[in-house]
C-alpha cells in the first residue's frame, strides 16, 4: 500500500508535466441556455446540469447547487464528444522514431497484444487532439494478420485504465488481393500468391482457434482449466464464440467480398474496417448487416481510374444503401481532423446531420456503449463539448470541453506555442 | 483484351481533343474573390486567348461560351509552391550537392494526381526534387495543362528558375546516416553550402576572367557550378526544406556572407520561433497547415505557424506536398481560421497571391485582374467553408476539370499490360514526401519505410 502511494507521489507530477496543460476542473457544472444538439433526440433549448462523470439532468431552468459553476452558453451550440472509429493515439508519438512506436509487435499472430496496455496517457497528441470537441477514440494496434485487440479510450485520464471507455475488439487485417501503398510494386502474381498464403494462414489459425474453443469450454465445463495454455488461441475463444467483436480491415471490393463469405462461415460477429470499396457492395453489406467503420474520408482514390472524389462520398452513399457508417481518420498525430473527415463526407453526400451520427452515436452504438456515450442523453457520461457554430466548420470555436464530468482546458502543445511565440518577447 | 484497351485509348485521345479547346468563357453574375481587390459581387469576368480581358457588370457575351455563376464564388486558380504531383523522379540521392539535375526533365503528363489537384481547384504547382541533398536539384513550375501529351506543355513558360535546398534530418539521414560520408550534423550541413558558394565563386571569377580574356585558361565546364553561380548572381529562387529554427537562421547568415537574398524556407515548421527573423531578411515561408510529429524535427510544431508568421509580415503559403492533400488547399487554408483567426483575404492569400509571390510569377497569376492569366476556380460555397465544393477549374481560359462532364474514369494513358487498374490500399502517410527515390540501408522505421526506403 504504501508502495502505491509513493509511486502515485512519483507519478503524478510527471504526468502534469507530460501533459503540459493546465489542470482540469470538478464539476459539478451547469450549462445555461445552450441549443443542445442531442444526436439523438434533436435540438433542445435549454440547460444540462454534470454531476460528478454523468449527464445529471437535461431540461429548463435548471436549479444549481452552491458549489456548482454556471457556464453561460447563451448564443452556443452543445454537442456530444465526437469518436474517432480508428486511430493510433496513444500508441505512436513520433512516427519516424521507431521506439515511440507500439502498434506493431513481432508476427502474423499477435491476438494478445493489447492496446490499453500500451496507450500512453501523456501523449501529446492527446491534448491537441480533444480540443477539436475529440473525447473518444479506439486507439489500434497494426500489422500482421492479427495485430491485437483494440480499445476504446477517452482522451482524459492518468492511467491508460481510467481512460478505458468500455470497448475492446480484435483486428483481423483481412488478406489483400491489392497493392499495400504506391511503393509496393509486386507483380500481380506475387499479389495472388501472397494472398493465397495468407488467407491458407488465417484458415490454418482459425481452425486452430476453434479447436482450441472447444477444447476450453469443454475443460470449463468439468471446471478444469485446458493443459496446454496458450495465449494468443485463449485470447481468440470470445471471438470465435462470437461474444467479442471482430473488427476486419478490408477495403477492395472482391476482397470484402471474400470477408463477407469468411464471417458467414464462422458466425463472426464483425465491423468492417477502412471499406474503400464499400460503396461498390453496399447491398451484401446490408444482407449481412454489416456495420462498418470508415475512412479516412480525406484520403486518396484507391485506383487511378476511380472518380476523384470517391473516398469523400463512399461513407455517404453505404449510409443511403442502409449500412451502419462511422468514421475513423487511422491518424495519430492529427485525430484532430476527424470533424473534416466528417464534413468532407457530409459534403459529398453524407448530410450533415448524418455525418455528426456517425461520429457520435453510430461510433457507440458499434462499439456497444451507446448507453453510455455518443449522444447528450441524462444519464450518460459526460463527454461534450461547447462551441460558438457549427462544429465542421473552420471558423468556428470550441470554447468549453468535457471528459467523463471533468473541464477540460482548451490548451495542447500548439496553443501553447503560439501563446509563447506570437509578439514574442524580446522580438528581433 | 489488348485490342480493346487501344480502341479504348484512341477513343480516349479523341475526346480529350474535343475537351480542352480554346474558346472564350464568360464567367457570368458570380461573386469574384479578387484576392488583390476586394470581393466584387454579381460581376462578370471574360477569359480571352488564355487571359481575363474584363470584369464587370453585365458584359457583351458575343461568341464566348457562357457559365453561369450564379450563387457561387469565383477565384483565381489555387497554386501550390510544393508539391511533386506530375513527374516520374524526385531525388537524386547520390550527392549532398546536385545542383546541374533538373525536375524539368521527368514531367508526366499522364499522372492521374494532375487532373484530382484540377478536380481541387489547383491550376499550378511547384513540382520540386526532393530534399536528401543539400543542394538538390532544379524545380519546375508547371501548369496543370490536363489533357496535354507532351510533358513540354506544362511548364509554365517564363517561369523565373528555382531550386531545391534541404537542411536538417533528411540530407543527415540520407549521406551521415545512410552511406557514412558527410553531412552527418546540422554543422556539416552548413559547410556543403560554405564550400560550393566558395567554390561557384571562385569559377564565377575564373570563367569571367577567361571570357574578357585576362587568364589564358579558364575553368572546366561544370553544369553545377554554373547553376551554383547563377544562384549567387540572383537568378535562382531558392527554396529550402527547413524545419528548425537554428538551421534557419544559419542559412540565412551563409546567404548574406555571400550577398544571396531571395529565399522561400519550405515547411518551416518553426518558422513561427523566428517570424521577426525571417521578416526582416526577407525571407519567405511555405508551409503545412497542420502536419507535425511525423519525425522528431517537427516534434515542437504549432498549427498556428502560417498565422503567426502571417500576422509577422512574412509572406507565407501554405503547400499540399502530397498529391491527397493538394486536392483540398482551400480546406488547409482555412485551418488558419480556426488556428490563427486569419481573415478571408489572408487565408485565401495563401494559397493564391502568396505562392505566386514564392515562385516569381506575379505578375501572372494569384489574383483576379484583368490581363493576367486566365487561370480561375469557381466554388459552390464559400471556398473557407468546409462545405466548398470546385465546380470548373479553368488553367489559360481553358476548362480542365468540369464537376459535371467528370465521367469518373479521366486516366489519359492506360497501362496495356496492366489487367485492370492497381488497387492501393492506403494512400499515404501524413509527412513530407522529399525523400522519394531514396534507398536507405535497412532497420528505419517500419511506418516510414514505405515512403522513404523505396
Amino acid at each position: 500500500m504504501r508502495y502505491i502511494l509513493y509511486i502515485t507521489m512519483f507519478l503524478i507530477p510527471f504526468s502534469m508535466n507530460g501533459q503540459m496543460v493546465a489542470k482540469a476542473k470538478k464539476g459539478p457544472f451547469l450549462l445555461k441556455n445552450g441549443s443542445i444538439h442531442t444526436i439523438t433526440n434533436g435540438v433542445i433549448a435549454g440547460d444540462i446540469l454534470i454531476e460528478g462523470d454523468r449527464i445529471k439532468q437535461i431540461g429548463q431552468d435548471l436549479a444549481a447547487s452552491e458549489e456548482t459553476t454556471i457556464i453561460d452558453c447563451e448564443g452556443k451550440r452543445i454537442y456530444p464528444g465526437m469518436i474517432d472509429g480508428g486511430t493510433k493515439l496513444g500508441l505512436g508519438e513520433i512516427s519516424s522514431i521507431s521506439l515511440t512506436q507500439d502498434a506493431d509487435e513481432m508476427g502474423d499472430f499477435t491476438p494478445h497484444m493489447e492496446a490499453l496496455t500500451a496507450i500512453n496517457p501523456n501523449s501529446v497528441n492527446i491534448p491537441v487532439t480533444r480540443t477539436n470537441g475529440v473525447t473518444t477514440v479506439l486507439a489500434k494496434p497494426s500489422g500482421g494478420l492479427f495485430p491485437g485487440r483494440a480499445a476504446l479510450i477517452d482522451l482524459f485520464g492518468y492511467t491508460p485504465e481510467s481512460m478505458y471507455s468500455g470497448f475492446k475488439g480484435q483486428i483481423l487485417n483481412f488478406p489483400s488481393t491489392g497493392r499495400k501503398h504506391r511503393w509496393d510494386k509486386r507483380s500481380e502474381d506475387e499479389i495472388k500468391k501472397d494472398a493465397e498464403k495468407a488467407m491458407k494462414k488465417l484458415n490454418g489459425f482459425w481452425k486452430k482457434c476453434e479447436t482450441y474453443t472447444k477444447m476450453d469450454s469443454a475443460a470449463n465445463a468439468t471446471g478444469k482449466q485446458i493443459d496446454d495454455y496458450n495465449p494468443q488461441l485463449s485470447t481468440m475463444t470470445d471471438v470465435v464464440n462470437g461474444e467479442e467483436k471482430l473488427l476486419i480491415r478490408v477495403n477492395k471490393k472482391e476482397d470484402i467480398l471474400a470477408a463477407i463469405s469468411f464471417v458467414n462461415a464462422h458466425q463472426i460477429n464483425a465491423v468492417f474496417v477502412g471499406v474503400i470499396d464499400g460503396w461498390r457492395v453496399a447491398d451484401s453489406l446490408v444482407k449481412y448487416d454489416i456495420p462498418v467503420i470508415t475512412g479516412p474520408i480525406l484520403a486518396l482514390p484507391s485506383r487511378s481510374s476511380d472518380r476523384y472524389d470517391a473516398p469523400y462520398a463512399n461513407a455517404g452513399k453505404m449510409m443511403k444503401a442502409g449500412v451502419l457508417v462511422a468514421i475513423q481518420t487511422n491518424e495519430t498525430e492529427n485525430v484532430r481532423n476527424l470533424p473534416f473527415n466528417a464534413a468532407f463526407a457530409a459534403n459529398y453526400g453524407m448530410g450533415i446531420d448524418e455525418a455528426m451520427a456517425a461520429i457520435t452515436i453510430n461510433a457507440a452504438t458499434i462499439f456497444g456503449v451507446e448507453n453510455e456515450i455518443g449522444s447528450i442523453e441524462e444519464g450518460k457520461r459526460a463527454n461534450l463539448y461547447i462551441a460558438d457554430g457549427d462544429p465542421f466548420e473552420m471558423k468556428t470555436r470550441i470554447s468549453e470541453l468535457f471528459i467523463g464530468g471533468y473541464q477540460i482546458p482548451i490548451e495542447n502543445r500548439h496553443t501553447l506555442l503560439h501563446d509563447e511565440f506570437m509578439d514574442r518577447f524580446p522580438g528581433k | 483484351m489488348k485490342r480493346v484497351t487501344y480502341i479504348y485509348i484512341g477513343l480516349l485521345l479523341l475526346t480529350m481533343q474535343g475537351l480542352y479547346g480554346q474558346k472564350d468563357i464568360l464567367i457570368k453574375n458570380g461573386t469574384l474573390i479578387t484576392i488583390t481587390d476586394g470581393i466584387k459581387e454579381n460581376t462578370d469576368i471574360l477569359l480571352r486567348n488564355g487571359k481575363i480581358s474584363a470584369m464587370g457588370e453585365d458584359l457583351a457575351e458575343g461568341n464566348a461560351e457562357v457559365i453561369d455563376a450564379e450563387g457561387l464564388f469565383v477565384m483565381p486558380g489555387i497554386i501550390d509552391a510544393h508539391s511533386h504531383i506530375g513527374i516520374d523522379a524526385v531525388n537524386e540521392p547520390t550527392n549532398p550537392v546536385t545542383a546541374e539535375v533538373f525536375v524539368g526533365d521527368a514531367i508526366d503528363p499522364y499522372d492521374i494526381a494532375l487532373y484530382r489537384a484540377l478536380a481541387g481547384g489547383v491550376t499550378i504547382s511547384h513540382a520540386m526534387h526532393g530534399s536528401a541533398n543539400a543542394i538538390g536539384g532544379q524545380c519546375e513550375t508547371i501548369k496543370h495543362r490536363w489533357g496535354e501529351w507532351d510533358p513540354e506543355a506544362f511548364k509554365m513558360e517564363g517561369a523565373p528558375r528555382t531550386i531545391k535546398f534541404a537542411l536538417g534530418e533528411n540530407p543527415m539521414r540520407v549521406h551521415g546516416e545512410g552511406k557514412n560520408v558527410a553531412p552527418r550534423t546540422r554543422m556539416g550541413i552548413e559547410q556543403e553550402f560554405r564550400r560550393s558558394f566558395a567554390a561557384a565563386k571562385k569559377y564565377r571569377t575564373d570563367r569571367n576572367a577567361f571570357a574578357s580574356g585576362k587568364i589564358k585558361k579558364g575553368p572546366d565546364y561544370s553544369y553545377r557550378l554554373e547553376t551554383l553561380a547563377d544562384i549567387l548572381d540572383g537568378d535562382i529562387l531558392i527554396h529550402c526544406h527547413s524545419y528548425r529554427a537554428d538551421e534557419i537562421l544559419m542559412l540565412m547568415d551563409v546567404l548574406s556572407d555571400f550577398g544571396v537574398n531571395k529565399i522561400c524556407f519550405q515547411h518551416v515548421n518553426e518558422g513561427f520561433k523566428i517570424a521577426p527573423e525571417l521578416a526582416e531578411f526577407g525571407a519567405m515561408a511555405s508551409v503545412f497547415s497542420d502536419w507535425w510529429a511525423y519525425k522528431f524535427e517537427v516534434y515542437y510544431s504549432t498549427a498556428y505557424n502560417a498565422a503567426i508568421l502571417t500576422k509577422n509580415g512574412v509572406v507565407t503559403s501554405i503547400n499540399s506536398d502530397d498529391a491527397g492533400l493538394i486536392r483540398h488547399l482551400y480546406h488547409e487554408a482555412a485551418k488558419t481560421q480556426r488556428y490563427g483567426e486569419l481573415t478571408d483575404n489572408e487565408a485565401l492569400r495563401l494559397i493564391t497571391m502568396n505562392p505566386a509571390i514564392q515562385l516569381g510569377i506575379e505578375d501572372r497569376v494569384g489574383s483576379l485582374e484583368v490581363g493576367k492569366d486566365a487561370d480561375i476556380v469557381i466554388f459552390e460555397n464559400h471556398p473557407l467553408s468546409i462545405y466548398a465544393t470546385p465546380q470548373t477549374t479553368i488553367v489559360d481560359g481553358i476548362v480542365r476539370f468540369d464537376i459535371n462532364a467528370d465521367n469518373n474514369d479521366m486516366r489519359m494513358f492506360i497501362d496495356a499490360e496492366e489487367a485492370l487498374p492497381a488497387f492501393y490500399e492506403t494512400s499515404e502517410e501524413h509527412e513530407d514526401k522529399c525523400m522519394q527515390g531514396v534507398h536507405l540501408h535497412e532497420g528505419h522505421s517500419h511506418t516510414h519505410s514505405h515512403n522513404h526506403s523505396h
